[in-house]
């Protein structure tokens, strides 16, 4: 099954949709800077149409079935949420329209951000982030900030557990800082002896994943802040793994500062193929003096009340143009208003259960190396012993089966990894048939390796030919001559 | 796995061959295979000074990348161009066609603190069985 | 609950799996004193309450496609074709994660490679990224592109003072903990042209916006060629509209090393600043310092083309703290709404569209000119936009415009929020929504609030 380019379906002089007629003069086009040639396919409107649908069929997608990507949190994107986004007050709302003239967009902000500081136990929260990397690199800069405004200038390192994200590190180095690596100990906690010996008046502070990327709850996780406030650093909570926390604890009640949350995985926007999503920042009160610019205000009465723009006075400054992907934000507005503080933490509660019942259901076939409970995530190792099987073998066989695999080969920590996410919004049902289809691809991985080594069989494509786009690299379509 | 033994190795991975006062490198059969296919290798430019455990250049294969390390200080006198069209050959061919850099040494006995075959192969068997 | 599908009998089976009596039980490692706070939420609401509510915060904006709009600024009011949303509308698309098992994800693999190709075509350049966050992050992205380029040790940048305030903003905020100076906007009244002299061989890139801030058309031919005079390395990194692009020469081109741009106008609406879409070609010869997701075409086990992601050890996921950025997603759906946007115009209809923009707004500009008491400053070309010296603040005339009858008007921009002395100024944008009733409405409206104005003094 395949789909031919958009620039092969194209025929010269043919049109798409119509466009307006020219109801004014026409000037004198710029002499000298008018192209001579636009280089656009032709094609008409049912042919893009069929085209695009065409190639729809070729994805899987949440709305097809189970998505257990670890560490991706893909549940449910709820309907209304579409609804909501798409109602003509938030989509035609032009982002310079005077404040007076957008009151309902930036209520929607302002709540929307004291609805996370209240999830998340902060004083304060941005919204700007695009991304969870973009928030990452918004609360390392506002660490930095905050330590030179102290006059902390020497401090120029972050300590980044060894099962972190690689973004931690990434971000780390664009924000011009130094990274240190922290190991893991026996339990997948951070070995505390090991930040013990780190810990000096260089560090800016520590970025932590909780539960980590092996799905583990940080059992220590309150000494780890002690240790690292204790050498003036600050504790950065990559949020990525919130789904599991909300209505269960609140990180700034356990002492972190600074922590970025992804809309587009706990809170249910969809992730689009890979965006847009929104990854706002909350920040503790020493903090909130440098959030980027802008956040919202609310000011005059109860009654009466009025919201704007307001720079924060130390503010570490603009991260994007305008004021967040705000059509994200209202749909993540949406599912908190849904849900309430009880439906939140119903949503943590049956995260963590999916997850461990999974966990119990396989781990007798495929290892499990940090096996105690897990919160809403847990990594296996993929390999089946005796087999010369691998995680990837066992993934592409899983699409045989028409679900999709859990990440592969991450954390780095763990052997051939598959890490599992089945998200609270999966029925026993479709756990059952998950657990099912991974225990008999471990008895297929005995019986008739080859069906694991040459799978997918039953996908639009078989494997694909990975070496061969990288040595030779073919980034875009080019006409024949 | 081969652990030719005209080379000294460096614990990061590199071989080096010396020829005078210059030495070639590469990386290690066990680096290559570590790695898989190469599919680019980015080198320093010719006549550039580099110091010992500076980092030299980059092998990548489609799911990683490994840093390639100075063994010794020197001027590059050369670097293998056949690698931009075929990557390959540092998979093929690591001790041989798929060499990366030659090196004019500022100092030969800063070559002293690397491998023999038996010492290198000693340590990848202990990497592997951790 | 809300979307936990769940029933008492699944819960006591699997509970009784793990071994725990109570969904309590599975937070023990979460420290007790802290376990289970009161969130203090408002009371979730029925699916039909929170429409309600929603309908009821939409209602206190204005929507300004629903009135007379001269308002750009870096977002733009352009007629969206139906096609666009009800591909993204798609949950195929719309709720597939990042291609990472690309069996099962060509649909979105295809569509980004077609993006790629597509943002090529426009710009005159070798290779796109699968996008960025939107034209501000794209342009630091393109500083940091060239900071890595000479590994860190070029240190200045140069940038026109008549580049996005918003993307300058960004661009310092991006590199406030690098080695980088950026300079070269210090005065609004510096043309590219004057920061040629400024080039050495410490400048890692030079930035300038085509069409700018003030909707002018630059005279951007010769002017890599005297960069590259001071110095061959130094590159040039040109922002640009798209829709400019149906009718202008591309950056590409007049030599231009990284061009880059906001995505916004090809399909993407308003809503209220985003999500948007940040779109970044460069040549080939620079790919393995692009930042972002990368698109190839390759071949599976059969022979069949197919397409993955591919370069991704320039990635924070495989090179940690030496990616060449932190970037881990793109605008996927963004980018495949720009896609849609440009095959359903095509080459025919994207040439027709800028220059409906290009007509429309010298039409209101002359009109505007000849207005007693206004003045357009722009005086070689510009495209959608232009500077309209008012006869009292901006701020007024807009709050004036807005009491319009028999709709309020949604005037231009007021360059007083960005340029010291400058709040008689009005950046005004005409596109192809704008009849040339609402021309006439607007002009007419600026009239007679002149007139008004003249009669208060």
């Amino acid at each position: 099954m395949s789909e031919s380019l958009i620039y092969e379906l194209s025929s010269p002089g043919r049109r798409g949709t119509p466009t307006p007629k020219l109801d004014v003069p026409e000037a004198e086009l710029p002499a000298g800077l008018v192209r001579e040639d636009l280089p656009l396919p032709e094609v008409s409107e049912i042919e893009v149409v069929r085209h695009f649908l065409r190639l729809s069929q070729l994805n899987y997608a949440i709305d097809k079935g189970i998505y257990p990507l670890g560490s991706c949190t893909m549940k449910y994107n709820p309907k209304i949420n579409e609804v909501t986004a798409r109602l003509p007050g938030f989509t035609g709302a032009h982002p310079h329209q005077p404040e007076g003239l957008a009151q309902g967009a930036l209520r929607l902000m302002y709540e929307l951000q004291e609805h996370l500081a209240k999830i998340g136990g902060f004083a304060g929260v941005t919204l700007q982030p695009a991304a969870g990397a973009q928030g990452e690199l918004v609360g390392v800069l506002i660490m930095r900030a905050y330590h030179r405004a102290r006059g902390d200038t020497q401090r120029d390192t972050i300590l980044v557990p060894d099962s972190a994200h690689g973004t931690n590190p990434a971000s780390t180095s664009m924000s011009g800082l130094r990274v240190v690596q922290i190991p893991s100990d026996k339990r997948g906690n951070v070995d505390l002896d090991a930040l013990r010996s780190q810990v000096c008046d260089r560090v800016v502070g520590l970025m932590i994943t909780n539960p980590n990327t092996l799905g583990l709850f940080e059992e220590n996780i309150e000494e780890i802040v002690g240790i690292v406030h204790g050498c003036g650093g600050l504790v950065y909570g990559d949020g990525a793994n919130m789904n599991a926390l909300i209505g269960v604890v609140r990180p700034g009640d356990i002492g972190i500062d600074v922590m970025h949350y992804n809309l587009h995985k706990t809170f249910s926007t969809p992730h689009g193929g890979g965006g847009p999503g929104a990854g706002p920042v909350g920040v503790a009160a020493h903090l909130i003096d440098f959030l980027p610019d802008p956040v919202v205000v609310r000011e005059g009465t109860d009654a009466e009340p009025h919201y704007r723009f307001h720079r924060p006075s130390q503010s570490i400054g603009r991260v994007r143009s305008f004021w967040g992907h705000f059509g994200i934000l209202v749909r993540a507005y949406t599912y908190i208003r849904m849900h309430g503080s009880e439906g939140l933490r119903n949503v943590a509660e049956h995260a963590v259960l999916n997850a461990n019942y999974l966990r119990c259901r396989v781990r007798d076939t495929y290892h499990v190396p940090y096996d105690r409970m897990c919160m809403h995530e847990f990594v296996a190792e993929g390999r089946i012993s005796g087999t010369g099987s691998t995680a990837m073998d066992v993934s592409k066989r899983l699409i045989d089966y028409g679900v999709h695999p859990p990440t592969m080969y991450f954390p780095l920590i763990v052997h051939d990894a598959l890490m599992i996410e089945p998200t609270e919004t999966e029925p026993l049902r479709t756990v059952d048939a998950y657990a099912e289809t991974l225990l008999r691809i471990a008895e297929e991985a005995v019986s008739d390796p080859a069906l694991l080594h040459e799978a997918p069989h039953v996908a639009p494509v078989r494997r694909l030919d990975e070496v061969q786009a990288a040595r030779t690299p073919v980034l875009r379509y080019r006409r024949q001559p | 796995m081969e652990f030719v033994s005209d080379v000294r190795y460096a614990a990061t991975h590199e071989w080096a061959r010396t020829d005078g006062d210059q030495v070639t490198v590469g990386i290690s059969d066990y680096a290559q295979s570590t790695l898989s296919d190469v599919v680019y290798v980015e080198l320093p430019e010719v006549g550039d000074k580099v110091s010992k455990g500076e980092q030299l250049g980059v092998v990548e294969s489609v799911k990683a990348a490994g840093d390639i390390y100075a063994p010794a200080s020197g001027t590059v006198v050369a670097v293998n161009e056949g690698l931009e069209e075929a990557p390959e050959l540092v998979n093929q061919d690591p001790f041989g066609a798929g060499w990366l850099v030659r090196i004019r040494l500022d100092d030969p006995a800063e070559l002293d603190d690397l491998m023999d075959a038996a010492a290198y192969k000693s340590l990848v068997e202990s990497e592997q069985a951790s | 609950m809300v979307y936990t599908p769940h029933t008492d009998d699944d819960r006591r089976v699997m509970l009784e799996a793990i071994g725990v009596g109570s969904l309590a039980e599975l937070f023990t490692s979460v420290p007790e004193q802290h376990r289970f706070p009161k969130l203090d939420l408002p009371e979730a609401l029925s699916e039909m309450d929170v429409l309600r509510e929603l309908q009821t915060l939409s209602d206190l904006n204005l929507n300004a496609n629903s009135v007379p709009t001269f308002l750009g600024a870096g977002a733009y009011r352009h007629w969206v074709p139906s096609v666009v949303d009800y591909v993204i509308g798609r949950g195929e698309f719309a709720t597939a994660y990042t291609p990472y098992q690309a069996e099962v994800s060509q649909g979105t693999l295809q569509a980004i490679f077609e993006y790629q190709s597509l943002v090529c075509d426009l710009t005159g350049m070798d290779v796109a990224n699968a996008s960025h966050y939107d034209g501000a992050t794209a342009t630091a992205e393109a500083v940091i592109q060239a900071y890595n380029t000479f590994r860190k040790k070029r240190r200045k940048v140069l940038i026109s003072p008549a580049v996005n305030p918003h993307y300058r903003a960004v661009v310092r905020t991006y590199t406030q903990g690098m080695d980088v100076q950026i300079a070269g906007d210090e005065s609004i009244d510096t043309p590219p042209a004057d920061l040629i002299d400024r080039v050495d061989s410490d400048t890692a890139c030079v930035i300038v916006q085509n069409p700018n801030f003030l909707g002018q058309i630059e005279p951007l031919m010769g002017l890599a060629d005297r960069i590259h005079a001071r110095d061959p390395q130094t590159l040039l990194a040109v922002i640009t509209n798209p829709i400019s692009l149906g009718l202008l020469e591309p950056p590409g081109s007049f030599g231009a090393d990284i061009v880059l741009g906001e995505g916004q106008p090809l399909g993407l609406g308003l809503n209220f600043g985003g999500p948007y879409l940040g779109f970044y070609a460069t040549r080939e010869a620079y790919v393995r310092q692009l930042a972002g997701r990368l698109v190839g075409q390759t071949i599976d086990a059969e022979g069949k083309p197919g397409y993955v992601m591919t370069l991704t050890t320039r990635e924070q996921h495989i090179r940690r703290d030496k990616a060449t950025s932190n970037i881990c997603s793109n605008q996927g759906l963004m980018a495949l709404a720009a896609t849609v946007y440009l095959s359903v115009l095509g080459k025919h209809g994207l040439r027709q569209i800028a220059e409906l923009n290009y007509h429309k707004a010298h039409y209101a500009a002359t009109a505007i000119d000849a207005l007693p008491g206004y003045s357009v400053l722009n005086r070689s070309p510009f495209f959608n936009e232009f500077v309209v010296l008012c006869p009292s603040p901006v701020a007024r005339i807009n709050a004036a415009l807005l009491d319009s009858k028999p709709t309020p008007i949604l005037g231009g921009y007021d360059l007083g929020h960005d340029f010291e002395g400058w709040e008689d100024r009005m950046l005004v944008a005409v596109t192809e929504m704008n009849s040339r009733a609402e021309i006439d409405a607007f002009v007419a409206a600026l009239a007679a609030i002149s007139v008004q104005e003249r009669g208060e003094q």
